[in-house]
């Protein structure tokens, strides 16, 4: 396909990779932000490409991994209702609250329905007139234009039978999260391209002055992700700390303007609770109050549910770059997607998740004395 | 989560509620597309679709300018003479 195909081409990234040998004289620790390239380094197998100064933690830009046990129980409770049609992306049915998942509480009964996009919940609200129509809005930066526009519409074609259960998360207070960390081991980032599609990466530019870590906007692709993590370690090895930009065929300086306004007319900042990590200061959305009238929260008025993960589980570690997933003895044992004990086992883009589709459990001694985790 | 795909714009009309929107061709599978966050894409433009909204454009000339670079990159290093004891060489792992 095009745009994508080219950039998958092995001996290109074979070269990328012998240049990041030439240029790495010690050891770094460089973290890919998003779930999303997490899986494709997972998956093309990009790390242990790497020369073995070049470790890659994985961070914490899933969202179905850090939306809030409480705020899963909140979901659960609200699709239990019977006027209620409770629509989801496809990712988040699987991930259990406390006791079930989306899944099993719509065999159940309850109406439960995978949708592609926010907007279309608005065709099943204007079918349903005398039903309830509710969305789960997870994501990061990258999908709050899509449900901004999804309630922005539905007030506009008075559909006042749709809300949207906000558990909106934003990536610069998380980076700023895991640098302050006193276990932080992370000295250089590769920014999440698609977030700053939308939002540019201006933002990241005190974040990188004032901790002094290079920031690398990168995209998703091998050759993307490898030319993203030579540019760092180019950085490190300089001892330069700047934000630079790997994926300028998308990503500007500014950003999407046009997506960026609409979202700052729909949601306002707020602290959020992380599943994992804990609350954050300003780092998440939630709709502003002239939008009060489509916000299931309020809606529905979920009284607070207080949940306790399971005490095996490291994923907060994990998520914030302190351990791999490796390092979990519960790790493909008692933690399986099927059976997932934590956040990052629950999405296909969480990093636990992701060593486990690709084989990493099953690794033999001789495979790990080679490919250390 | 985040994933997101270069389509190529194929339609764009207004909905009956005035919303810009459009279809998208995904290398053979064409889908309806939001466009309302890309007001100067035209006809023939590459987009970035997630969860069905065309976040931004892609810049083609951007993309080939730095997919040269990466090429060059490769001509420079296979320029360069091998150490002789074979390491380097092997680790450039030419095709």
């Amino acid at each position: 396909m095009k745009l994508l195909d080219e950039y998958r081409n092995e001996a290109l990234a074979q070269k990328i990779v012998a240049e990041i040998r030439r240029t790495v004289t010690r050891p770094w620790v460089l973290m890919e932000v998003c779930g999303g390239q997490t899986h494709s380094i997972v998956k093309y197998g990009l790390d242990r490409l790497l020369p073995a100064q070049v470790e890659l933690v994985h961070g914490p830009g899933c969202p179905v991994c850090v939306t809030s046990l409480e705020m899963i129980d909140k979901a659960h409770a609200i699709a239990r209702r019977p006027e209620v049609i409770f629509c989801s992306f496809g990712d988040m049915l699987r991930v259990p609250g406390s006791g079930a998942d989306l899944l099993i509480i719509k065999s159940r009964g309850a109406d439960v329905r995978v949708v592609y996009s926010p907007i279309d919940c608005l065709k099943i609200a204007r079918a349903n007139p005398d039903r309830k129509v509710v969305f789960f809005a997870i994501g990061f930066e990258t999908t709050a234009p899509a449900n901004a526009m999804a309630v922005w519409q539905a007030r506009h074609q008075g559909l006042k039978n749709f809300s949207i259960l906000v558990s909106h998360v934003l990536v610069p207070p998380s980076i700023a999260s895991i640098l302050q960390s006193p276990l932080n081991r992370v000295q250089g980032f590769l920014g999440p391209g698609h977030v700053c599609t939308v939002m540019g990466y201006r933002e990241y530019e005190p974040l990188s002055a004032r901790f002094h870590v290079p920031i690398v906007i990168t995209g998703f692709e091998p050759l993307d992700l490898l030319e993203g993590t030579l540019m760092a370690i180019r950085q490190l090895e300089a001892g330069e700390a700047k934000v630079e930009n790997q994926y300028g065929r998308v990503v500007s300086r500014e950003g999407n303007r046009v997506a960026q306004e609409f979202v700052n007319k729909v949601f306002e900042v707020c602290d959020r609770k992380w599943r994992g990590v804990g609350s954050i200061p300003k780092s998440g959305y939630k709709l502003r109050w002239e939008f009060r009238d489509h916000d299931a929260e309020r809606l529905f008025d979920v009284k607070e549910i207080d949940t306790q993960e399971p005490e095996e589980c490291i994923s907060g570690l994990v998520l914030r770059g302190v351990k791999k997933p490796h390092d979990c003895p519960a790790f493909g044992k008692q933690c399986t997607p099927d059976h997932p004990l934590g956040a990052t086992m629950v999405s296909a883009e969480g990093a636990c998740a992701a060593y486990y589709a690709y084989g990493r459990h099953l690794q033999t001694a001789e495979e790990k004395a080679f490919f250390p985790s | 989560m985040c994933l997101a795909i270069p389509g190529k714009v194929i339609e764009i009309a207004q909905d009956e509620n005035g919303v810009r929107m459009g279809r998208a061709n995904f290398g053979g599978i064409v889908k309806q597309v939001c466009l309302e966050y890309t007001p100067d894409v035209h006809l023939g433009d590459f987009v970035l679709v997630h969860v069905g909204f065309a976040l931004g454009k892609v810049d083609e000339e951007e993309a080939a300018r730095t997919y040269k670079l990466l090429e060059e990159m490769k001509q420079l290093s296979e320029l360069e003479v091998p150490t002789g004891d074979g390491a380097d060489a092997g680790a450039r792992g030419s095709p």
